[in-house]
């Protein structure tokens, strides 16, 4: 892809196949703001609506995952398995009635249509996510602080949202690399309106009529990966434990 | 007196249960209505114009067209096919990063790319690639002599089909890599010592050792990725959707084809429904199975 985006235009399309170009350059970089003007719009849209469809998410999270954690109650595991299950539906199946509820509240062509069937799909990975980081932090702490007469909220400010912070932040990034995925089921079903346009389908403007600009398509795309890549490298390690340690240990 | 106090710290039914509601709330109108509301759809002729009961006759239509039954051979051969090479692949990548090669966690970065990269954007560069003029694949093609011409990999119905198959496999072979070097890495290492100073060859110790220390792994990841691959839509569809000629049309792509290309809500709900009866059978048999795990590992 990144080699794509380096050649000019003409040697793609060259028949029979070449190689190599000699002349690789950054101007597909530089030529596809100009192809596709809402370009930074598109981006700007992808990363607005994955930030706040995750913290959204964070927010009805966090209390659940705690509970999870913390509690005994009755449905506790069957509730647990529910969430499990529910993974397993993909918002494909169930896009005819979010499209007319959203339809009859009129929320189609926004933003809102986009972000609040997506927050629903992270919901169940996050708990068991989060659920995990909660239990790793010992509940004497809890337990001794409510004996010295601490307040619920106070053990809540001052042990747990500390000591979980980093929990939170990977679920967070999981969050958002999910809704970042995501985008483009909601918005080619849910929109139609290209100022709210995430940049997984904003880029099929660069397949015009009659020619696709594979060069600058492959280099707009990359600019579009470049942020959840970064976010991953560096976070790699913690995704992958926090994963599978929910599936395969368990 | 404290033993009390902690007794009431740990177990407030009533605070849990508020703690949950707003995520339960959320996915009850999320999810779980639009599930019923789907059912009830399908007995119905919705559309944008209006709707009104119908009873089976959506059923009856569906199940009864040669194309309907033709989809849901397709999508199972598609699931087939799909499945087992991505446990294939994702077996030997995690033979090999499990194995003490130089590098091997620059290789488990890199395998990553796939399965972080928005499917959307993934496939475009797969879209690239199968081109028939321009493409890699038909220009190594056409260089080695194998093709003699120009081949679009997405216009003819099989290679069509293939090329789905494995830009799907690409997506979810790093899924199921990671699981199983997770469950290789969780075999107890003194079983290889005791087969190695037994004079055990490598081999042996594969097929003897690990192969069934991670079977569980293995039954439970061909299950989860046969329901990923089943909800599998963005491939297909930024791919070929569905064409040529319907050739891969599976019952995902048919539901939405039905529902939202066509605005024939009933028709597609009742399509759906039949994709959750699929889903929630799968799912049934993978929480059974987990059950099933669980139990053996607390009973030693």
């Amino acid at each position: 892809m990144f080699y794509a985006s380096l050649r000019p235009l003409d040697h793609l399309f060259r028949s029979p196949y070449q190689f190599f170009s000699d002349d690789l350059s950054f101007w597909a970089y530089r030529e596809m703001w100009n192809t596709v003007p809402m370009l930074p719009r598109y981006i700007f849209n992808s990363f607005f609506l994955a930030t706040v469809t995750s913290l959204i998410t964070l927010l009805f999270v966090i209390p659940a995952a705690y509970s999870y954690a913390r509690f005994n109650f009755p449905f506790k595991n069957s509730s647990l398995y529910i969430l499990l299950a529910i993974n397993m539906f993909s918002g494909a199946v169930l896009l005819i009635p979010l499209y007319k509820v959203l339809r009859t509240f009129g929320l189609l062509n926004t933003y809102q249509a986009m972000i609040v069937p997506g927050v629903a799909f992270l919901i169940p990975t996050a708990i068991w996510l989060l659920k995990s980081y909660f239990e790793k932090i010992p509940v004497d702490l809890e337990e001794a602080a409510f004996v010295d007469g601490a307040s619920r909220v106070q053990i809540l400010r001052h042990i747990i949202a500390p000591l979980s912070t980093p929990g939170l932040v990977v679920v967070g990034i999981y969050a958002f690399i999910g809704a970042y995925a995501q985008q483009f089921l909601f918005a080619i079903t849910f929109n139609q309106k290209k100022e709210y346009m995430p940049i997984p389908s904003g880029l099929y403007e660069f397949i015009g009529y009659t020619t696709v600009k594979w060069n600058e398509m492959m280099a707009a795309s990359l600019v579009g990966i470049a942020p959840v890549l970064i976010v991953f490298l560096f976070l790699q390690k913690y995704i992958v434990e926090g994963l599978t340690s929910g599936a395969v240990k368990n | 007196m404290m033993n009390k106090k902690l007794r009431s710290f740990n177990s407030p039914t009533f605070l849990a249960y508020a703690l949950i509601a707003p995520a339960a709330i959320y996915i009850l109108l999320i999810v779980a209505w639009p599930v019923l509301e789907t059912i009830r759809l399908s007995f119905t002729n919705s559309s944008l114009a209006g709707e009104d009961y119908v009873g089976f006759e959506n059923y009856e239509k569906m199940l009864s067209s040669k194309k309907f039954n033709k989809i849901v051979t397709r999508t199972f051969v598609w699931m087939f096919f799909s499945v087992s090479l991505k446990l294939f692949v994702g077996l030997i990548g995690a033979i090999l990063l499990n194995a003490n090669l130089r590098g091997r966690s620059m290789f488990r970065v890199l395998i990553m790319p796939p399965w972080v990269v928005p499917i959307a954007i993934g496939m475009l560069g797969w879209l690239w690639l199968y081109n028939g003029y321009f493409g890699i694949i038909a220009g190594v093609g056409m260089h080695t002599g194998i093709l003699d011409g120009p081949f679009g990999f997405l216009a003819y119905k099989q290679s069509a089909f293939i090329s789905t198959i494995v830009a799907d496999v690409w997506v979810g072979t790093p899924m199921v890599t990671v699981f199983f070097l997770a469950a290789m890495q969780g075999v107890p290492k003194d079983l290889y010592e005791a087969a190695y100073c037994d004079g055990a060859s490598r081999w042996d110790r594969f097929f003897k050792i690990t192969l069934p220390q991670i079977t569980p792994v293995i039954i439970t990841m061909s299950i989860l990725s046969a329901i990923w691959t089943f909800n599998s839509f963005e491939i297909i569809w930024i791919l070929t959707e569905g064409g040529p000629r319907g050739a891969t049309t599976t019952l995902i792509i048919d539901t939405y084809k039905q529902a939202l290309g066509n605005y024939k809500f009933g028709r597609g709900a009742a399509r759906a429904v039949v994709v959750m009866i699929l889903l929630t059978l799968f799912a049934g048999f993978y929480l059974a199975l987990l059950a099933r795990i669980n139990k053996k590992i607390s009973h030693g």
